[in-house]
């Protein structure tokens, strides 16, 4: 049966209202709800660098948040290692809010960069390890990850990475245990005092356990191994300064 | 009055007559989408490595399929002929973006692995072929059981596969170790060894393939 004109423009319109409302009422809805489960979420990630991924998923989200609040504290710091307290705006910053997507945009000097630290608990001098975040493009979409340093500010404790879109069971795989347990006990400076990061090699299968800057490759996944050695190369060298500063004992707070 | 109407009712069919139950068990096996119809390859392929988020899939499936397929027939009578096709896609997505918003909500882990997957059942050929084919000139209730029978023949392939993919892929099932706790049966020097061929893609076509060799052999269907 043929309608006319005005009744498909009619039927169009009310269509789209009602399935309008309908979405936008349960993204409203279910807003919060969404907004908890990301924090949860990074979270786990932040834990993740620095304790097994089985005995995250075995605790409850509550458990999640209290452990994490009294194991970690956090602070941001720029480029040159200098803690920074408040944002352009003059509002207090929150390392857990700072948004490390939304900062990748811009030049890497105006970045703010959260440092986690690990520490024992209730006592927040006794630090276990530092936890940075990392940053990247893999194969088709982000990267990203947390780094665990032990306290020489040299040797990886553990690393946690995640992706958006990378090609499962190929790419994919930088978010299984097996992968990321490569890098533990790697170090990213070398003997000379120089940063050199550690490299996913070019084919895998290798035993690379000798040498402390070198992780064996992802098969058939070079691109993605790629975009997973610049983004850690890229931000340990933006948090260089911090972690010299931090050696040496001089943390200065930045006046802004 | 009530007696007289009762009796220029017709007998109403039973809730689930022989012909409503093959609306059912038909796309289970002899017109199942996946492997006689070809339909929904693509997530047949990208969600099957582990059992757990295929379970999820086929629910959402189930879920989109049903509620699209009553939507649907409720309003066949209304929605103008020549835009039906946009009408009915605009309907799947809104579903679809309903299940993935409760995935995040509820369910973060699932919603971060699945979420490109979700958003591809809108594109997915089963749930606008039944539209399409049945509920534009079905009732409500036909429709729903229609809906239900082809989502259900997509879930029990997609799980099938599922099943070997991880069994031989990962070892395990469910994500219980299976591999590890047989290998232990056998002293401490034997290990079953995972097949990485079953993590990839390739490893869902093979096993695509022979469960449709085994059903094409059993059922006798041939393409014309």
């Amino acid at each position: 049966m043929q309608q006319s004109n005005a009744y498909i423009i009619t039927f169009s319109v009310i269509l789209t209202v009602v399935l309008g409302l309908l979405l936008s009422g349960t993204s409203e809805l279910l807003g919060p709800i969404q907004k908890k489960a990301e924090e949860l979420d990074t979270k786990k990630q932040i834990l993740g660098a620095v304790m097994p991924a089985e005995e995250l998923n075995r605790m409850e989200a509550e458990e999640v948040i209290s452990y994490y609040e009294s194991r970690i504290s956090s602070k941001v710091v720029n480029i040159n290692g200098e803690e920074v307290e408040q944002d352009e705006e003059g509002n207090p910053l929150v390392a857990e809010n700072v948004n490390i997507a939304k900062n990748f945009k811009r030049a890497p000097e105006e970045r703010l960069y959260p440092v986690f630290i690990f520490h024992a608990e209730g006592n927040e001098e006794d630090v276990q390890s530092i936890i940075l975040p990392v940053y990247g493009n893999g194969l088709w979409d982000e990267i990203w990850g947390y780094v665990a340093l032990q306290t020489d500010l040299n040797t990886i404790e553990g690393v946690t990475f995640a992706h958006a879109a990378e090609t499962p069971g190929l790419g994919a795989r930088i978010t299984s245990g097996d992968v990321q347990a490569r890098y533990r006990g790697k170090e990213i400076f070398n003997e000379a005092g120089e940063l050199e990061a550690v490299r996913m090699q070019k084919g895998e299968g290798k035993d690379y356990s000798a040498d402390p800057h070198k992780v064996d490759g992802l098969s058939g996944a070079t691109i993605t191994a790629e975009g997973v050695n610049k983004m850690l190369e890229r931000y340990l060298s933006h948090y260089k300064s911090y972690l010299e500063r931090k050696r040496t004992g001089d943390a200065p707070v930045a006046l802004n | 009055m009530s007696t007289e109407t009762a009796e220029v009712k017709k007998p109403s069919e039973a809730l689930l007559s022989k012909r409503r139950k093959k609306l059912i068990t038909d796309p289970l096996v002899d017109d199942n989408p996946i492997t006689i119809q070809v339909l929904g390859i693509c997530s047949a392929l990208a969600v099957t490595t582990q059992m757990q988020p295929t379970m999820v899939m086929a629910l959402s499936v189930i879920f989109v399929m049903v509620m699209a397929n009553l939507t649907i027939s409720l309003m066949r009578n209304t929605i103008p002929s020549r835009v039906r096709i946009i009408v009915q896609l605009a309907i799947v997505a809104s579903l679809v973006t309903l299940v993935n918003e409760v995935l995040k909500a509820f369910a973060f882990d699932m919603y971060k692995e699945l979420s490109v997957f979700i958003g591809l059942i809108i594109t997915n050929c089963i749930v606008m072929g039944r539209l399409e084919a049945y509920a534009l000139g079905n009732k409500p209730y036909d429709s729903i059981l229609d809906g239900f029978g082809s989502a259900l023949g997509y879930s029990w392939i997609i799980l099938a596969v599922a099943f070997f993919r991880e069994l031989w892929g990962s070892g395990s099932v469910f994500g219980y170790p299976v591999f590890d706790n047989v290998s232990a049966l056998f002293g401490d020097d034997f290990s079953l060894a995972t097949n990485g061929l079953m993590v990839s893609p390739v490893g869902a076509f093979i096993i695509l393939g022979l469960i449709i060799w085994v059903q094409r052999t059993k059922t006798g269907y041939v393409e014309h």
